[in-house]
C-alpha cells in the first residue's frame, strides 16, 4: 500500500493518500522519478492532508509541486501534519 | 488518439451540439414569471430565470448581451424563445441568436401584460418543441466538441489525479484539432507563472498577464478582511488544501503537459479557432460554467475533490474525482472515479482515456449525474452595480 505521494523531488511536504495514524512507518512514491520513499508519521494525517518531509522553521518557504505554496508560521517537525495551523499563504492574506 | 465518432446534433451554422434544448430565455428579472409559465405550459422546454438585465451599462451591459446571445446561440440549443419587458433589448437578443440560423422568436410584455405574452410565446414554444424533437443525431467527430474545464471543492487529490486526468484529455483533444477553454483567473494565484509559460506566443502571454493582474487588483481593492478566509474555501481546507498557491498548482494540472494556449477570451466570448483558450472568469463554479456555455462550450469537465454538486442547464457537466472517500460518499454526483491513480493502480493516461470514453457516452446522450439530479445552475456574471 502507498501511504503518501510526493509531486516533485524538491518538495518539503507529501500528501497522505490513505488515513495515516501517528507513529506509522510509511511507504511513499516520488511522482517525478517514480522512486519509492520512506517516512515516519509523527501525528495522525487524514487522507488528502500533508505531512512534513523534513523539519521546517518559522519563515521557511514550503515547497510542493516544486513550487512555493506558503510560509511556515509555527515550527514543524518531520512527519507532522502541515496545514492552516502552521502554514500560511504568501499571496492572499 | 483516434478521432472517435460521436452522434450529435449538427446545427444550421455547422457547429456540433450534444443536447437539443428549446430554451425560454428572459431578457430581464421581471420577465422570469412569464418565462417560467411558458416553460411550465410547454413540456420539453427549459426556462432560464436569472437576476439581471435592467439598467446595466458599459462593459457590464456588453457582458450581459454576450451571455444572453451566447446562451441562445450554444449548439446544445435547438431553438429559443426570448421574453422581455420591452421590445428593444428583446429584439437585440433575438437578432443575435438568429445569426446562427436557428429558430428564435421574441415577445415583449409592455402593452399587453403577462397573460397575452405567455399565450403567444407558448404557442411558438410548442411549435419549436415539436420541430426540435424530430431532429436526429448524426455522425460527428470528437474533435468537433468544444470542451470547457474547471474544478471545484478541490482537495489535494484534485492535483494528484482528477486535474491531471483532465490535462491528459486536453493534450489528446487539442492534438486532434479540438477546441477547449480553461479559466478561473484568481485560482491561478501562485501558479500564474506556469500558465504564462504555456502561452503560445508573447502577445498571448501579455494578454493573460494583464487579465490576471486586473483581477488581482479588483480583489485587493475590495478586500475587507484576510482573503484566506474565502480562499481556499472551507471545503478545500477540510480536504487538506492550505493555501491559494497550493490550490492553484493543482488547478493548472488541467492544462495538460504539452498544450500551449492560443488566445485569451473575455468572459462569455467565443473562441475564434481551435486549440486551448484562456477565459477570464470568476472561480465560482456556477458563474464560470455559465460563461463557458455562453461562449459555445458543449461539454464541461469538472474535477472535484470533496464533491461540488454543480450542473448547468445548457452544457452537461461531467464530474470526476480522485478522492476514494468522495467517490463513495458522494457517488450520486460522480460520473467517473479516477481514485485508483493514488495507489498507482491506474495511470494518468488510462484515467484520461476513461474520461474520453465518458465524454463520448455523454455526447451520445447519456445524462450526467448533475443532469439526472436536475442541477441547472444558470448564474450570470455581473461586473458592477447597475445604474
Amino acid at each position: 500500500m502507498i501511504h503518501f505521494l510526493v509531486h516533485d523531488t524538491a518538495d518539503t511536504v507529501a500528501v497522505a493518500v490513505v488515513d495515516i495514524a501517528a507513529g506509522m512507518q510509511l511507504t511513499g512514491r516520488d511522482l517525478s522519478t517514480n522512486k519509492p520513499l520512506k517516512a515516519k508519521s509523527a501525528q495522525d494525517i487524514p487522507l488528502g492532508h500533508k505531512l512534513a518531509l523534513k523539519d521546517l522553521a518559522v519563515g521557511e518557504t514550503v515547497i510542493k509541486y516544486g513550487n512555493e505554496i506558503g510560509k511556515v508560521v509555527k515550527p514543524i517537525k518531520a512527519g507532522q501534519h502541515v496545514h492552516v495551523h502552521n502554514l500560511k499563504t504568501k499571496r492572499w492574506a | 488518439m483516434k478521432n472517435q465518432k460521436i452522434y450529435a446534433y449538427r446545427r444550421e451554422n455547422g457547429r456540433v451540439g450534444v443536447r437539443n434544448h428549446v430554451i425560454i430565455l428572459p431578457v430581464d428579472d421581471i420577465s422570469n414569471a412569464a418565462c417560467e409559465s411558458v416553460a411550465n405550459n410547454i413540456k420539453g422546454t427549459l426556462g432560464l430565470p436569472h437576476a439581471y438585465g435592467r439598467l446595466q451599462f458599459g462593459e457590464d451591459l456588453d457582458l450581459f448581451f454576450r451571455t444572453m446571445i451566447g446562451t441562445g446561440s450554444n449548439p446544445n440549443v435547438a431553438a429559443a424563445i426570448v421574453i422581455g419587458i420591452e421590445p428593444g433589448w428583446t429584439q437585440k437578443i433575438v437578432d443575435g441568436i438568429a445569426k446562427t440560423g436557428k429558430p428564435v422568436a421574441g415577445f415583449s410584455i409592455e402593452g399587453q401584460g403577462d397573460i397575452a405574452t405567455i399565450a403567444q410565446a407558448s404557442a411558438k414554444a410548442k411549435e419549436f418543441v415539436q420541430w426540435a424533437t424530430e431532429l436526429q443525431r448524426t455522425e460527428c467527430k470528437f474533435s468537433e466538441l468544444y470542451i470547457s474545464v474547471k474544478c471545484g471543492e478541490s482537495d489535494t487529490t484534485t492535483g494528484l489525479a482528477s486535474c491531471p486526468a483532465v490535462g491528459n484529455v486536453i493534450d489528446k483533444h487539442c492534438a486532434i484539432g479540438g477546441m477547449a477553454s480553461f479559466g478561473e483567473t484568481t485560482e491561478l494565484t501562485g501558479a500564474e507563472h506556469i500558465v504564462a509559460s504555456k502561452a503560445a506566443n508573447e502577445k498571448v502571454r501579455k494578454q493573460f498577464q494583464a487579465m490576471f493582474d486586473d483581477y488581482q487588483k479588483l480583489v485587493f481593492g475590495e478586500k475587507t478582511n484576510d482573503l484566506s478566509e474565502s480562499q481556499p474555501t472551507k471545503g478545500n481546507i477540510a480536504g487538506g488544501l492550505t493555501t491559494i498557491e497550493e490550490k492553484a498548482l493543482g488547478n493548472v494540472e488541467k492544462l495538460g503537459k504539452k498544450t500551449k494556449f492560443v488566445g485569451c477570451l473575455k468572459p462569455a466570448e467565443a473562441p475564434t479557432n481551435t486549440g486551448l483558450w484562456f477565459m477570464d472568469t470568476s472561480s465560482a463554479a456556477a458563474e464560470a460554467v455559465t460563461l463557458w456555455a455562453a461562449s459555445g462550450a458543449v461539454v464541461h469537465l469538472f474535477p472535484t475533490g470533496q464533491g461540488n454538486v454543480i450542473g448547468n442547464p445548457i452544457e452537461p457537466v461531467i464530474k470526476l474525482t480522485g478522492n476514494p472517500k468522495t467517490a463513495k460518499l458522494m457517488k450520486d454526483h460522480i460520473d467517473l472515479d479516477v481514485s485508483p491513480v493514488l495507489q498507482g493502480e491506474m495511470t494518468l493516461d488510462q484515467a484520461g482515456d476513461a474520461l474520453i470514453e465518458m465524454i463520448v457516452r455523454t455526447a451520445n446522450g447519456r445524462n450526467t449525474a448533475a443532469e439526472a439530479l436536475g442541477h441547472r445552475e444558470f448564474v450570470m456574471t455581473k461586473l458592477y452595480r447597475s445604474a
